[in-house]
């Protein structure tokens, strides 16, 4: 069957699709501050599923991707007068470039030892940027207001990048179906199940673990940079948040790694939950506290997460259910 | 010769695993490498396939020294190993499953000729019916004439089999080595780590006995069997054993 005729990737794209198309015939400012949050983290969760969910290497530090991309976006911009679109591209090559690097160290690890990694990873990260020059210190950049006009105003600014944003999140949607429906996801597949037996088997899994972490790190470096620019400005403890890296990994948990459809449904699920929590007097200080007994619920009770519990309880509509 | 292994030694820290370990295969037959528990056979057929490299010596496949070279370098020059303990990929489906063999091994199959080369391996052991299972959901017979389809779906050119009748009934045995046979017969080359004697004598062109890393022994199934090293090795003293047997 062709991949593109499958009803599972239809589902997800059109899920998303029509979410932003909601948002652009409204045309209300709030609504697409609300949508821009949920798409990021739609993007932020399934582009983490490539790595966490096909590959099985579960990484703590996601967001490091998302704050140096964004910030070498940012700087592109506002220091440099780099067009937003171009100025993404290069936030996520840069990704890419450091999770090449990174990856080059780490991914030697596995299990417990790769996911410790990655923690160190995100703290060294901050404490880089919060220190280095060119990117302002612990100030971090601002972008001169003029940066707008090129693009009709600020107000004009938020739109188009809204619909960036859109369109950066519908691709994430499309390279996860593609690469999971590939040869090379299936050889991730078996990296996941089992790594020597995948490589006794004839998968280059060192190769491919690392373009699987490449692709992983290249679209929040293109997210971070759209964000930061829509804020007007970056600092350390902005884009190095390690409470984000953790919320991302309960949205893929959520809504069932490994699966296509399950980071959309568990970003816009959380995300949702957490406008919920935080906008509740007696809960807002206990939304972490939260999000940490969802991920041990669903570890121990529904490990496939929300979109795994649906295909066992209707496997009839597993085509759907990608 | 398809398959050359010459002075092969290997040692974990204090224990050496292998010592001068020599021999060669010629194609088309069906070698048994038989030996007591801890002789090293897996080691050997580890350092083969590229699980670890030797300290020592050299293993030359298809005229090509692959010694040292990673285990995915050595599966795509047309090697493919059956694991003595079974590895499925658990998550997966059983036609998946073999299809990373396919994708993977020597051919490089696109997922399309895969999955159809995939049905062809599980029809010839006899696993056609689970193809859409998941792996996890066999049982341990069904997962090694999984782990034989795995390997048989990369085309090799050389099989390994680690003991793909250890856990078997004798009703499952026989079935095994029917298939085995059949696999012989469509001209792959096959090394075969075996325990049960029976078996792999009545199977096999040629056996080699390892004991405590060293090659003791070569040849025919009944020249492997009278030999007084062999029997040693297996059951102590040949001359208590004959006065055994005498008795």
């Amino acid at each position: 069957m062709h991949p593109w005729r499958q009803s599972g990737f239809w589902l997800s794209f059109l899920l998303v699709f029509l979410g932003g198309l909601i948002v652009l015939v409204a045309g209300q400012d709030t609504l697409r501050e609300q949508a821009f949050t949920v798409l990021m983290f739609i993007g932020l969760a399934s582009s983490l599923n490539i790595l966490m969910g096909y590959t099985g290497y579960v990484n703590f530090g996601h967001i490091v991707f998302f704050g140096l991309g964004g910030y070498f976006g940012f700087f592109l911009i506002s220091e440099m007068g780099w067009p937003l679109y171009l100025a993404a591209l290069g936030g996520g090559v840069l990704s890419a470039v450091i999770a090449l690097i990174i990856g080059a160290a780490v991914l030697r690890l596995r299990g417990a030892y790769f996911a410790l990694a990655t923690i160190g990873v995100n703290e060294a990260a901050r404490a880089f940027v919060s220190n280095f020059g060119p990117f302002g210190g612990p100030t971090g950049l601002y972008v001169n207001f003029s940066a707008y006009d090129r693009y009709g105003g600020a107000g004009e600014a938020l739109w188009i990048t809204f619909i960036l944003l859109w369109i950066i999140t519908l691709a994430v949607v499309a390279v996860s179906f593609l690469v999971k429906h590939s040869r090379f996801g299936l050889g991730l597949s078996a990296i996941r199940e089992d790594e020597d037996t995948a490589m006794v088997m004839g998968v280059k899994a060192p190769q491919d673990k690392t373009k699987a972490f490449l692709l992983s790190a290249f679209f929040p470096g293109l997210i971070g940079t759209l964000y930061f620019f829509k804020n007007g400005n970056v600092e350390p403890d902005d884009a190095f948040r390690f409470q984000m890296s953790l919320e991302i990994l309960v949205m893929v948990m959520l809504g069932g790694r490994g699966t296509l459809l399950g980071p959309v449904l568990g970003a816009f699920a959380y995300e949702r939950l957490r406008g919920f929590l935080l906008t509740t007097p007696v809960l807002k200080d206990l939304h972490l506290a939260l999000s940490g007994l969802i991920l041990l619920l669903i570890v121990l009770f529904v490990p496939g997460g929300g979109v795994g519990w649906l295909q066992e309880r209707l496997p009839r509509f597993r085509r759907w259910l990608e | 010769m398809i398959l050359q292994v010459q002075e092969v030694s290997k040692r974990f820290g204090g224990l050496q695993a292998l010592t001068n370990v020599s021999f060669e295969m010629p194609e088309g037959q069906i070698m048994g490498l038989i030996g007591p528990n801890g002789a090293g056979k897996t080691t050997l057929f580890n350092v083969i396939n590229g699980v670890y490299p030797p300290e020592q010596g050299q293993v030359i496949f298809r005229g090509e020294k692959i010694t040292g070279l990673p285990s995915y370098e050595v599966a795509r020059r047309g090697l493919a190993r059956a694991h003595q303990v079974v590895r499925p990929l658990n998550d997966l489906t059983v036609r998946e499953n073999v299809m990373v063999g396919a994708c993977f091994g020597r051919e490089r199959h696109s997922r399309a000729s895969a999955a159809s080369l995939a049905d062809q391996a599980l029809a010839q052991v006899g696993l056609a019916d689970r193809a859409g299972q998941f792996a996890v959901s066999l049982n341990v017979a069904q997962k090694k004439r999984l782990e034989l389809a795995r390997a048989l779906a990369a085309r090799p050119y050389l099989l390994l089999l680690d003991e793909v009748l250890a856990g078997l009934n004798p009703s499952e045995i026989a079935g095994m080595m029917e298939t085995i046979r059949q696999i012989r017969d469509q001209g792959f080359t096959i090394l075969m780590i075996e325990h049960v004697m029976q078996a792999v004598m009545s199977i096999s062109d040629q056996i080699i006995v390892l004991d405590y890393g060293q090659l003791i022994a070569a040849g025919s199934p009944p020249e492997v069997a009278g030999n007084p090293q062999v029997i040693e090795a297996y059951l102590g003293d040949p001359d208590m054993t004959a006065r055994l047997l005498a008795e």
